[in-house]
């Protein structure tokens, strides 16, 4: 059965191609490369970088301090705004947010490498952690429970902690981390880096993380709200969005999430299957890591189908090079209309042609079909409202919140993907649960 | 192409660049390196009398270095040539022979007696050199005997050894200074009034490099212990430059041939050193840093900027800037300058805002309209030419000088276009009375 050539398989290629494969994407900066590459920041006034970064890291400071050998002194400037700054140096799409700034673009169009400065801070600082960077305040007697133990969970819980705070976590999944640990992709974050760096977020004390716990099933918000002093919501996306066309009991057809996760929480990529032929419907950061991956795991022929144009796609140019240098084409203007199948398996997609007349999606009525054993939904996440309850006020379809996060429920805050307004991303996540951790802390002073 | 020959004190050479008494013409085998790469002659690592000195078997050199480990300063506790005095003739003469057209020059450094003089010279007349430079400067080791800086810092040692090396020897010879002096006119004035046909400048400079802070010790270090050394590279160029610019305008000792050195590193450099009086130049640094190819780069670069500026030869432009050099009483005080940021330059990094704001005259603005934009506010500009200095970006700020009939905004008066100094300015208790 096991055969390389058609349909979906394990072991396609061997130890040395998946180890090669699923590497370090960006390898990072050693000694000499960071001390010649600080040297480049101009050290701006108000920098604009500093402004671009969500969590709004002091970057000319840390640079600097990496330039003057001081790379505690950068750790501690990067993570006192960005508890999570480790994975965020890794995963950040920074070609669109402080590197977008640098005012190198401007005559060089070569921005520092500010993500790459900042995974040399940070691994630095975490291989060599010395005393704690952030001791915890006196105890303020509150407790806060934190539901969803993603970025923006994570986040809010450790800047309650630092507050003088006791936070009580509960996470649907068995392990702690949200995306970080079962979302990004392989090769942006290696050897166990999530676990690694949650582990050390914790140990500042004052944060008990309950795994398996889902709220809805096996809690609820009233019983929250009246146990604890706030209650802060970080529970991301749960749910995919249906293709919208009729989708057949097929093997083949699967979440680009699902595939992912299982894949960042397979110890051996070789027992991970694949197809020889994989589509991949979806224009965003999740298409592509599912598109890149399926060409790591041995897939051949993979293509990623977009109804709309480049520009409108949500993976920024930097992720769509990424997938093309990987070998995979991006096929833009087509929407699926008819997942084939046969025997009880995906054999293809048929597409329709699409185009853009009066500011609104058509289809031109020409049709195309791609061969695929594997086609992989990846047309965005969508929050599951239900276990949070009646008492949360939505907005398109997602937590409406201020601009702190508190919600419509007067002891509740949100933040991170489950949070109306945001982009989406790991460091957003981060400032959402770090401000709410401040608002909260400001209404217990009230 | 420009003539970029060189007539300094009688002596010929292709060109202006001769490398400075130092490793580099350490002995025979470097000095043919040298001149078959194109240098326009050699001053010979300075020798001594029998025995020859001992140096330090560990490091004797020390490095200031910019992150990317370019060689900004460099220093050195060498001492003088370790290599017997007659080793070290032997060669020279050799050289000459093989290498008529260059510039072969003794450095020398014997005890502040007649005898040692009267002794030395005679050998080193007989190897065929140009001529002779006395190594009055060289900072440690040998000062501490009683020879380099102990007898540069002496302006009346200097004459004397001076007018000795004229009674003795029918070479020319050219005096290099040390710059660890508090007014370098002096030693120069000494050197012209021993009879001495030039000067060279400078020698290096009295330095530590740094400190080892895991060990506690400064650094360059031999088994725990340093000594000063000797500074020199890119860094010291300012000071050489300002030296020679103050022997060449010091009436004293004005049309006084002087050899340039000191941080030497690009044609740029050299034709500085030329344009502020020198008729030479020397090189040590940037040969010890890039090897002797550079001299390329240097005849190349000074022969194209003579070209486009239609000097034909050195003499062309030589001491062309001295008269640029006064001293501040006698600077136009009515002449007013306000920066101007060209905004299609500007990349918007605010350095000039938070440098005036925070340690000059609060003078540009940070936003317009509520938007990031750097803008110079005349009415505070004072025109001190910081903003200038610390933008990343050549010629986006720029300093206009104001035309007459033009009113200063900070002050509220009037460009005169007349000429007046403080010497005759009101604030000026000691000011001359207005005629
Ligand atoms: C494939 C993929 C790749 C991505 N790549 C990048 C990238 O490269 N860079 C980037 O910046 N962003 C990336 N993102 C987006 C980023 O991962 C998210 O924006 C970020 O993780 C959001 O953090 P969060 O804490 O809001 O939610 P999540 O990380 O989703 O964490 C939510 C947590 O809540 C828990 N939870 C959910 N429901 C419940 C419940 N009912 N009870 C208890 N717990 C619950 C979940 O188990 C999970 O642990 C990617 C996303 C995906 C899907
Ligand atoms: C390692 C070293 C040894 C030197 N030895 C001598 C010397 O023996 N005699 C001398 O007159 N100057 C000596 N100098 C000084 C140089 O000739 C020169 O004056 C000085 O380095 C400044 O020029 P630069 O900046 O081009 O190096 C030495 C310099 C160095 C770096
Ligand atoms: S010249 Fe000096 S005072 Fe004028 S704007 Fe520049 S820094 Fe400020």
């Amino acid at each position: 059965m096991n055969d390389k050539h058609s349909g979906i398989c394990a072991g396609r290629l061997t130890a040395a191609e998946y180890a090669k494969n699923f590497a370090d994407a960006h390898p990072p900066l050693n000694r000499t490369q960071a001390l010649i590459e600080s040297e480049r920041c101009y050290y701006c006034y108000d920098a604009p970088c500093t402004t671009a970064c969500p969590t709004g890291i002091d970057i000319p400071t840390f640079i600097q301090r990496i330039a003057q050998d001081n790379v505690r002194g950068a750790a501690h400037t990067i993570l006192e705004e960005n508890i999570l700054g480790g994975m965020c140096a890794r995963v950040c799409p920074t070609e669109v947010l402080c590197e977008q700034a640098c005012v190198r673009n401007t005559n060089e169009d070569k921005p520092v490498e500010i993500g790459l400065l900042q995974r040399y801070a940070t691994d630095g600082y975490f291989a060599k952690p010395g005393a704690p960077l952030f001791k915890r305040a006196a105890s303020s007697g509150k407790r806060v429970a934190v539901v969803g133990a993603g970025p923006a969970g994570l986040s809010c819980a450790h800047r309650l902690a630092m507050l003088g705070h006791d936070v009580v976590m509960f996470d649907a999944n068995p392990k702690p981390g949200g995306l970080n640990e079962y979302g990004l992709a392989t090769y942006k974050t290696v050897d166990g880096f999530a676990q690694k760096e949650i582990e050390w977020l914790l140990s500042i004390g004052g944060i008990t993380v309950h795994e398996d716990k889902a709220l809805g099933r096996d809690i609820v918000l009233d019983d929250l709200t009246r146990d604890y002093d706030a209650v802060f919501l970080g529970m991301g996306l749960a749910g995919v969005n249906a293709l919208g066309v009729t989708e057949p009991q097929a093997k083949g057809l699967r979440d680009a999430v699902t595939f992912i996760a299982e894949l960042r929480q397979a110890g051996d990529y070789g027992g991970v299957p694949i197809g020889r032929q994989v589509v991949v419907i979806g224009g965003g950061m999740t298409a592509v890591d599912a598109a890149v991956q399926s060409r790591k795991l041995g897939a051949e022929d993979v293509t990623i189908v977009y109804r709309r144009g480049e520009e409108a796609m949500s993976a920024s140019g930097y992720e769509q090079d990424w997938a093309k240098k990987n070998g995979v084409k991006i096929t833009l203007w087509a929407r699926p209309v008819e997942i084939l199948a046969e025997d009880g398996a995906v054999t293809g997609v048929r597409f329709a042609r699409t185009a853009q007349a009066n500011g609104k999606l058509t289809d031109t009525g020409e049709t195309f079909a791609l061969a695929a054993d594997m086609v992989f939904r990846a047309i965005g996440q969508t929050f599951v409202a239900a276990p949070a309850g009646s008492s949360i006020t939505l907005k398109d379809g997602r937590i409406a919140t201020d601009e702190d996060g508190k919600t419509s429920h007067p002891k509740v805050w949100a933040g991170g993907d489950c949070r109306h307004g945001g982009r989406d991303l790991t460091v957003e996540a981060v400032e959402h649960g770090k401000r709410a951790a401040i608002a909260i802390d400001k209404s217990f002073r009230a | 192409m420009a003539d970029l020959t060189t007539h300094f004190i009688g002596i010929k050479s292709p060109n202006p660049f001769w490398l400075a008494s130092a490793p580099p013409t350490d002995k025979e085998y470097n000095v043919v390196r040298a001149l078959a790469a194109g240098w326009g002659g050699v001053v010979w690592k300075t020798v001594g009398e029998d025995p020859p000195i001992v140096n330090v078997n560990g490091p004797r050199y020390a490095t200031l270095w910019s992150q990317d480990r370019r060689v900004i300063g460099f220093n050195n506790i060498e001492l003088i040539s370790d290599r017997p005095l007659k080793t070290n003739l032997d060669e020279m003469r050799r050289v000459k022979r093989a290498w008529p057209d260059r510039a072969i020059i003794a450095s020398l450094m014997v005890p502040c007696t007649e005898e040692a003089w009267k002794n030395i010279l005679p050998q080193v007349e007989d190897t065929g050199c140009d001529g002779v430079e006395l190594n009055f400067g060289c900072p440690h080791g040998m000062s501490e005997r009683g020879m380099g800086s102990a007898v540069g810092q002496v302006p009346e040692y200097i004459q004397m050894v001076a007018a000795w090396c004229k009674q003795y020897s029918k070479l020319p010879v050219i005096v290099k200074l040390t710059p660890n002096i508090t007014d370098i006119r002096y030693p120069a004035r000494a050197a012209k009034k021993g009879g001495a046909d030039a000067v060279s400048l400078i020698n290096t400079i009295n330095s530590i490099m740094g400190v080892d802070l895991d060990r506690m010790v400064m650094n360059p270090v031999t088994d725990g212990k340093g000594s000063h050394g000797g500074y020199c590279g890119y860094a010291v160029k300012p000071i050489a430059l300002n030296m020679v610019g103050e022997i060449a305008r010091d009436p004293e000792t004005h049309g006084l041939p002087i050899s340039g050195i000191g941080g030497i590193t690009t044609w740029k450099d050299a034709a500085e050193f030329i344009a502020l009086g020198a008729g030479t130049v020397q090189v040590c640094t940037a040969a010890m840093v890039y090897g002797f190819k550079i001299i390329q780069d240097l005849t190349d670069g000074l022969s194209n900027f003579m070209d486009e500026k239609g000097y034909k030869s050195i003499a062309d432009f030589q001491g062309k800037a001295v008269g640029s050099v006064v001293n501040w009483q006698a600077l136009n005080l009515n002449h007013i300058e306000k920066a101007v940021i060209e905004q299609d330059l500007c990349i918007q990094c605010g350095r000039c805002h938070v440098v005036c704001e925070d340690t000059s005259h609060q003078a540009i603005v940070a936003k317009v309209n509520g938007k990031r934009h750097f803008e110079v506010m005349e009415e505070e500009c004072v025109g001190c030419n910081l903003c200038v200095s610390i933008c990343p970006v050549p010629q986006c700020i720029t300093m206009r000088a104001l035309k007459p009939g033009e009113v200063d905004k900070r002050t509220g008066v009037k460009v005169t276009g007349q000429y007046a100094n403080w010497t005759t300015h009101p604030n000026n208790p000691m000011r001359e009375a207005a005629k």
